[in-house]
C-alpha cells in the first residue's frame, strides 16, 4: 500500500469488521489450486458485511498471504450465506469532518481491491447474494464473475445516496460493458427509486458473466472457473464501443439535468467519471474516484442524504412517540366507510395487507357495487399481470365485501371513513357508526385537513378516534400521518400505529393540527409560490423557482395532477385556519370555477405553454420576479412555517419534518427533507439542526 | 419367481464423507442430500424429472435438518417438480439399501418406471442415539439385551461368538480396507462417484469438499494394534478396525429396464433380487449371513456364483464372519475391491448406495464378473442383501 494511505489514520470506532478468511483446494478439472476468499462479519444476513479500515486491512491482509503462495491457479472471493458484500461502512462518513480522512479511506479501499484486478494468477468473484456499492465494485475488479440466481441486491446505489461509485465502479463498470449500461446502473437505477438488478438482468448488462442455481451455486461456479481455467468455456464479452461513448454520456446528461436541474451534484459527477473513463487509465481512474468523493463526502448535501437515508430506514421503522405497542388491540374485521376510489383504494390495500375482511359501505347498492367491483377488477388485473395467483386472488376478492347496512360493522375492529371532506358529514357518519360498532372499535379518519378532535367531540367514546392519513397513490405511497386527537387514548393510538405497520406504511406520530405536516409544509410552499403569480411572476419562473432545490415535480405542474379543485380546496381550508400565511388565490378559484384543468398545456414533444384560457385570469404582464427571488419568498415562509409546527408540537422533532417530506411529498434526499436544506441556505434562525447531525461537522 | 419388471440401476452418486465434527459440522444435512440428487440429474441428462415416479430418501435420526419428510423436502429442494411425490425411510444403516429395494419393488410390480432413492447420515447433527426411548420390557422381558443397543459392543460380542475371529485378522483386514482404498483412489476409480460440495465454516470460510476425509493412507498393523478398544477393557474392537462416524449423502436412479433403454439411460446393472433377515440384535453383525443365504435361494444361485462382494465395513469382525461363513477368505480380492467403511466412514442411512455405486465400478474393472452381491448389518440384529448383475460385462 501507498504511504499516502498510511499517512493519515482511518478508524471507525466499533467498526463490525469483515473479516476475509481463506481456504485453499484442488479444483476440479485438474485446474490447480485455488485460493477462495469468504468475507464474513460474523453476523446474520440482517446485518450485511461491509468495508471499514480493518475489513480493508484484514482483505489486504489474504491478499498478501495468498501472494506469498507459488502454487495458486487462481484466486476466488464470495460471501457469508446471502450476503456478498454491500459496500463501504457509511456510519463513518457522517461523523468524518477531514477531508484527508475520506481521502485515505477511498484510496485505502482502491488499493486492496484492485489488487484483485491485477493479480498474477485469475480472480473470480462468486456473487452468492447482495452485492451493493463497495461490494458490487469488488466483484468488478476480479477477471470474472458468478451470480446466484436469488441474489436480492445488486447494485451501485451510490448516486442515490448522493455519491459516486468510488471504490473503481465509476472506471472498470463502463470499460466491461460500455458507457451505455454502465449508465444504467450507476445514474438510472440509482435515480429510480435506487431499483436494483435482477441476477439475470445483471448477465444481460454483462455485469455479471453467468448465473447458477442457488441450491449449488458455489460448486457450479468453482467448476466453472475451472472451466474457464483449463479453456473448456470462454467468455466472449463485447468488445466496448468507444466511437459511441461521448454521446451516450450526453444524452445520459441531458436527461439527469431534466430531472434534478443541476440540484444535486452526485449524478453529474459520475457522468464525469464515465466520461472520462473513455481514456483514463486505471490508475488516473480511481485518482478522480478519489477526488470526486472526498469533494462530495465534504459536502451538506450528501451528509443531508446520509441523514435522509437513516431516517428512512431507523426512524421510519420506530415511529417518534408511539404508544407501547403491546397496548394495541387485534384488528380482525375493518370496516371503510365511502364507496369512492379512495375508499375503493383503501380496501384493496386493507385486504391485500392485513388479509382480513373488509366490509365496504355507502349510501345505495349501486355506489357500494362500484366500489367493490374497481376493486376487484384491479385483483383481476394483478392476476393478468401474474402479481397474483388465481386461488390469492380468490381469497382476496372474498374478502372485499360491500353492504348498505353499517350493521353489518358490529363486529369490526377498525373502521375507516373516506367520505366527503366536511366536518359535519364526517359527524354523522361517526355518529352512526357509534350505534352498531363496539366501544372499542377504532374509528379512523382519512380527513387531510379538518379537525379530528371535532370530529370526535360528540362521540360517546371519543377516545377510539384516530386520524389516519394516506397519500394518494395508496398502494405506493410508504407515507401514513398517524393524527392523535385530543382525547385519543393509548390502547386505540397503538392500534393504529398496528394497523399502520401491517399495512407496510412507515408512520409518523402527529398532533391534530390542520393538515397535519406534508399538505401544511407543503401548501405553505406552494402558497407563497402562488402569490407571487399573483403578484405577476410568470408560471415559468414559478415553476423554474424549484429547479435549484431539484423537486420532483415543479409547482403548477403538481397542482394539475392533483387537480386544482382540490388543490383549491385545501388551500381555502388552510387559509381559513391561518388566514396570514396560507394565501387562497382568488384567480386560482376563478381557474377552478372556469372548470379548467390546470395551467398548463402540453405539445406532443412535451413543451409547456400557458392555457390561454389560464393568461386570461391572470393577465398577460411582464414577469415581476426572477426564480430565485420566488423561491426565495417560498422558502423563507417555509422555515416559518416548520418553527411554527415545531412549537406547536405537530411532530416531536425536525426529523419527523423531514421524514414526512422525503415519504409524503417525495422531496429529495440531499435536501435532508427540508430542515438541513433551511440550515445550510440560511433560512433558519436558530437552526433546526445542529451542525453536524445533517451536515459536515464543525 | 413370478413373472416381473426389470429393474436397472442407472447411477449413483454421493457426497464426500467427512468425519463427523468435521468439514460438514456447519452444512445441513438436506443440503447434502440435496446436492447429490441434483448432480445425478445432470450427469443424466436423457431422464426427464417430471418422470420421476417417487422419491425415496432414508435417514435414520428423522428430525431437524433430516425432518420434515426428507423425501419429499429434498425433492422439492433439489428443484424436481413439485409434482414428483417424496417419502421417508428408515432401517438404520440400511435406509438407502431399503430406499433402492422398496422403490425398485414398485418398479418389479409396474407401478413405477423411474425412481429416485437416496440416504442421508450427519452424524454431527444427530448423534447415534438421539431421541431414542427404549422401551422398559426391552430389559424386563430379556427381548433386546442391553448391550445390543452400543453397536461396538454387538463387535465385540461377535467376537466371543467366532473367537477365531481374533483381533489380529481385524486389523489386518482394517489395514486392507485403507490400503484398498488408497490403491481405488490412486487409480481414480472412487473419484467419478463423487459429488464436489463446498462446505462453510464461520470461522475458517468456504471450502470445496472433493474426497472422503477419513481415509488414513499411512495405516500399519503395529499402528492399529496400539489403538484402545472402547468397548471393553482388552477388547478387540478399537477405531482403526471399525468405521468411523460421518456425515454425508448417497443417491442413486433406478429405472424399468424398458423405459431406460427408450430414454437411453445408462444401466451400470440390473437387479436380481433381495432379502432383509433378522439375528439376536446383541450380534447384529452377523445379520448378513442369513439375508444372503435367502436372497441367494430365492434367487436360485449359490455363493460360487457371487464374482463380487461389496460388504460394509460397520465392524471389521462382521465382515469376517460374514466371509468365515461362506468360507472366503479374509484377503479374498473379490471383496470390497475399492476398501470401505473402515477408511472411507459409515454415514448410517447413506451407505447402502456406496456399496451399490461400488459394486457398479467393481463390475467395469472386471467384465468377466456376471454376478455381484451388496450386503450390510443392521442394528437392533438384522442384514440385508442385495443381488445385482453385470450388464455390459462380458458375461452379460
Amino acid at each position: 500500500m501507498s504511504e499516502s494511505a498510511q499517512a493519515v489514520v482511518v478508524n471507525i470506532p466499533d467498526e463490525v469488521v469483515t473479516q476475509s478468511r481463506v481456504r485453499y483446494f484442488e479444483l476440479p478439472l485438474g485446474a490447480g489450486t485455488m485460493a477462495l476468499i469468504t468475507l464474513d462479519n460474523g453476523k446474520d444476513h440482517t446485518r450485511p458485511s461491509t468495508f471499514g479500515p480493518a475489513g480493508l486491512a484484514s482483505l489486504n491482509t489474504a491478499l498478501d498471504e495468498i501472494a506469498a503462495r507459488t502454487d495458486i491457479a487462481a484466486v476466488g472471493i464470495t460471501g457469508k450465506p446471502f450476503i456478498f458484500a454491500v459496500g463501504a461502512d457509511l456510519s463513518a462518513m457522517s461523523i468524518v469532518n477531514d477531508p484527508r480522512i475520506i481521502a485515505a479511506f477511498g484510496k485505502l479501499g482502491h488499493d486492496v481491491m484492485r489488487r484483485f484486478g491485477e493479480f498474477s494468477v485469475p480472480t473470480f468473484a462468486f456473487v452468492n447474494g447482495a452485492a451493493m456499492g463497495g461490494g458490487m465494485e469488488l466483484a468488478l475488479h476480479c477477471n470474472y464473475r458468478t451470480v446466484s440466481a436469488d441474489a436480492a441486491a445488486l447494485s451501485l446505489p451510490e448516486v442515490f445516496l448522493g455519491l459516486i461509485p468510488g471504490w473503481g465502479g465509476a472506471w472498470l463498470l463502463p470499460n466491461l460493458v460500455g458507457p451505455k449500461n454502465a449508465l444504467e446502473v450507476i445514474i438510472n437505477n440509482s435515480m429510480s427509486q435506487n431499483k436494483q438488478m435482477k441476477p439475470k438482468q445483471a448477465v444481460e448488462l454483462g455485469v455479471m458473466d453467468v448465473m447458477f442455481a442457488p441450491a449449488d451455486f458455489l460448486e457450479q461456479s468453482i467448476l466453472w472457473a475451472a472451466k474457464i481455467l483449463t479453456g473448456l468455456v470462454n467468455i466472449d464479452r463485447a468488445p466496448v464501443d468507444r466511437d459511441t461513448w461521448d454521446a451516450v454520456v450526453d444524452a445520459a446528461r441531458t436527461q439527469v439535468d431534466a430531472r434534478v436541474h443541476g440540484a444535486t451534484r452526485a449524478p453529474y459527477l459520475a457522468l464525469d467519471l464515465v466520461a472520462a473513463a473513455k481514456t483514463s487509465t486505471r490508475s488516473e481512474g480511481f485518482d478522480a474516484e478519489d477526488v470526486a468523493l472526498t469533494d462530495l463526502v465534504m459536502s451538506d448535501p450528501l451528509r443531508a442524504s446520509l441523514y435522509s437515508f437513516d431516517l428512512v430506514q431507523k426512524r421510519a421503522k420506530r415511529p417518534a412517540g408511539a404508544p407501547d405497542k403491546t397496548l394495541a388491540r387485534p384488528v380482525k374485521k375493518v370496516g371503510i366507510v365511502g364507496a369512492g376510489l379512495m375508499a375503493s383504494q383503501l380496501a384493496l390495500l386493507f385486504a391485500r395487507q392485513l388479509k382480513v375482511p373488509v366490509v365496504m359501505t355507502d349510501l345505495d347498492q349501486e355506489r357500494v357495487d362500484k366500489g367493490v367491483g374497481y376493486a376487484h377488477a384491479e385483483l383481476d388485473k394483478m392476476l393478468g399481470k401474474g402479481r397474483l395467483s388465481q386461488d390469492k386472488c380468490n381469497r382476496l376478492k372474498a374478502l372485499i365485501t360491500g353492504t348498505t347496512d353499517k350493521a353489518d360493522f358490529s363486529d369490526a375492529d377498525f373502521v375507516i371513513e373516506a367520505v366527503f371532506e366536511e366536518l359535519a358529514v364526517k359527524k354523522t357518519v361517526f355518529a352512526q357508526l357509534e350505534e352498531v360498532v363496539r366501544p372499542d372499535c377504532i374509528l379512523a379518519t382519512n380527513t387531510s385537513s379538518l379537525s379530528v378532535t371535532d370530529m370526535a367531540a360528540d362521540l360517546e367514546y371519543p377516545e377510539r378516534v384516530v386520524g389516519f392519513h394516506f397519500f394518494n397513490p395508496v398502494a405506493l405511497m410508504p407515507l401514513l400521518e398517524i393524527a392523535r386527537a385530543e382525547r385519543t387514548d393509548d390502547a386505540s393510538l397503538a392500534t393504529a400505529f398496528a394497523v399502520g405497520k401491517g399495512l407496510k406504511k412507515s408512520c409518523v406520530l402527529v398532533a391534530d393540527r390542520p393538515a397535519f405536516v406534508v399538505n401544511r409544509l407543503l401548501n405553505r410552499f406552494l402558497g407563497e409560490i402562488i402569490a407571487c403569480v399573483d403578484e405577476g411572476a410568470s408560471f415559468a419562473d414559478a415553476d423554474a423557482a424549484v429547479h435549484a432545490m431539484g423537486l420532483p415535480m415543479e409547482p403548477f405542474v403538481l397542482v394539475q395532477m392533483v387537480g386544482p379543485a382540490v388543490a383549491q380546496h385545501v388551500a381555502q381550508t388552510l387559509n381559513g385556519h391561518f388566514p396570514d400565511r396560507f394565501h387562497a388565490s382568488e384567480k386560482m378559484g376563478q381557474l377552478v370555477a372556469a372548470g379548467l384543468p390546470g395551467v398548463w398545456l402540453w405539445d406532443q414533444a412535451g413543451n409547456k405553454t400557458v392555457d390561454p384560457r389560464v393568461a386570461e385570469i391572470f393577465g398577460d404582464s411582464p414577469s415581476t420576479m426572477t426564480p430565485d427571488q420566488i423561491r426565495d419568498r417560498a422558502l423563507t415562509a417555509v422555515a416559518q412555517e416548520a418553527q411554527i409546527m415545531l412549537d406547536e408540537g405537530v411532530v416531536a422533532q425536525a426529523q419527523d419534518l423531514d421524514l414526512c417530506m422525503i415519504l409524503g411529498a417525495g422531496w429529495p434526499f440531499w435536501l435532508g427533507g427540508i430542515t438541513p436544506y433551511l440550515d445550510r441556505e440560511g433560512y433558519s434562525n436558530p437552526r433546526f439542526l445542529q451542525q453536524g447531525v445533517a451536515s459536515v461537522p464543525a | 419367481m413370478a413373472e416381473r419388471a426389470n429393474v436397472v440401476f442407472v447411477d449413483g452418486a454421493r457426497t464426500p464423507f467427512a468425519r463427523a465434527g468435521s468439514l460438514y459440522a456447519e452444512t445441513r444435512a438436506d443440503d447434502l442430500i440435496v446436492k447429490v440428487m441434483r448432480e445425478l440429474l445432470r450427469r443424466n441428462p436423457n431422464l426427464p424429472p417430471e418422470h420421476i415416479d417417487d422419491v425415496a430418501i432414508a435417514a435414520t435420526s428423522q428430525t431437524g435438518d433430516q425432518g420434515m419428510n426428507i423425501g419429499r423436502s429434498a425433492s422439492l429442494l433439489a428443484g424436481l417438480p413439485n409434482t414428483v411425490p417424496g417419502y421417508s425411510i428408515d432401517r438404520w444403516c440400511a435406509g438407502a439399501m431399503t430406499a433402492v429395494t422398496t422403490l425398485s419393488s414398485a418398479i418389479m410390480a409396474g407401478a413405477y418406471d423411474l425412481a429416485l432413492a437416496g440416504g442421508v447420515e450427519h452424524m454431527t447433527h444427530h448423534p447415534m442415539g438421539e431421541g431414542m426411548d427404549p422401551n422398559p420390557r426391552y430389559l424386563s422381558e430379556k427381548i433386546v439385551d442391553p448391550e445390543a443397543m452400543a453397536m461396538g459392543m454387538t463387535a465385540e460380542n461377535l467376537h466371543d461368538r467366532f473367537p477365531h475371529l481374533t483381533k489380529e485378522r481385524a486389523d489386518a483386514f482394517a489395514l486392507g480396507s485403507q490400503e484398498k482404498t488408497a490403491k481405488a483412489y490412486a487409480n481414480g476409480l472412487i473419484q467419478p462417484d463423487l459429488v464436489p460440495v463446498t462446505a462453510r465454516s464461520a470461522e475458517l470460510g468456504s471450502v470445496l469438499v472433493s474426497v472422503d476425509e477419513a481415509p488414513r493412507p499411512g495405516t500399519t498393523l503395529e499402528g492399529l494394534a496400539s489403538l484402545k478398544t472402547p468397548f471393553r477393557p482388552h477388547g478387540r474392537v478399537s477405531a482403526g478396525n471399525a468405521s468411523g462416524l460421518s456425515d454425508g449423502a448417497t443417491a442413486a436412479l433406478l429405472a424399468n429396464e424398458g423405459v431406460a433403454d427408450q430414454l437411453g439411460l445408462t444401466k451400470k446393472m440390473r437387479m436380481v433380487g433381495f432379502a432383509f433377515a433378522g439375528v439376536e440384535p446383541e450380534v447384529m453383525g452377523v445379520g448378513p449371513v442369513p439375508s444372503t443365504e435367502k436372497a441367494l435361494a430365492r434367487a436360485g444361485l449359490s455363493i460360487k456364483d457371487i464374482d463380487l462382494f461389496e460388504v460394509n465395513e460397520a465392524f471389521a469382525v462382521q465382515v469376517l464372519a460374514f466371509l468365515d461363513h461362506f468360507g472366503i477368505d479374509d484377503d479374498d480380492p473379490r471383496v470390497n475391491p475399492m476398501g470401505g467403511a473402515i477408511a472411507v466412514g459409515h454415514p448410517l442411512a447413506s451407505s447402502g448406495i456406496r456399496l451399490m455405486s461400488n459394486l457398479a465400478a467393481d463390475f467395469t474393472v472386471n467384465p468377466g464378473a456376471k454376478y455381484g452381491i451388496t450386503t450390510m448389518c443392521i442394528g437392533l440384529g438384522m442384514g440385508g442383501t442385495v443381488i445385482w448383475e453385470n450388464i455390459s460385462g462380458s458375461n452379460a
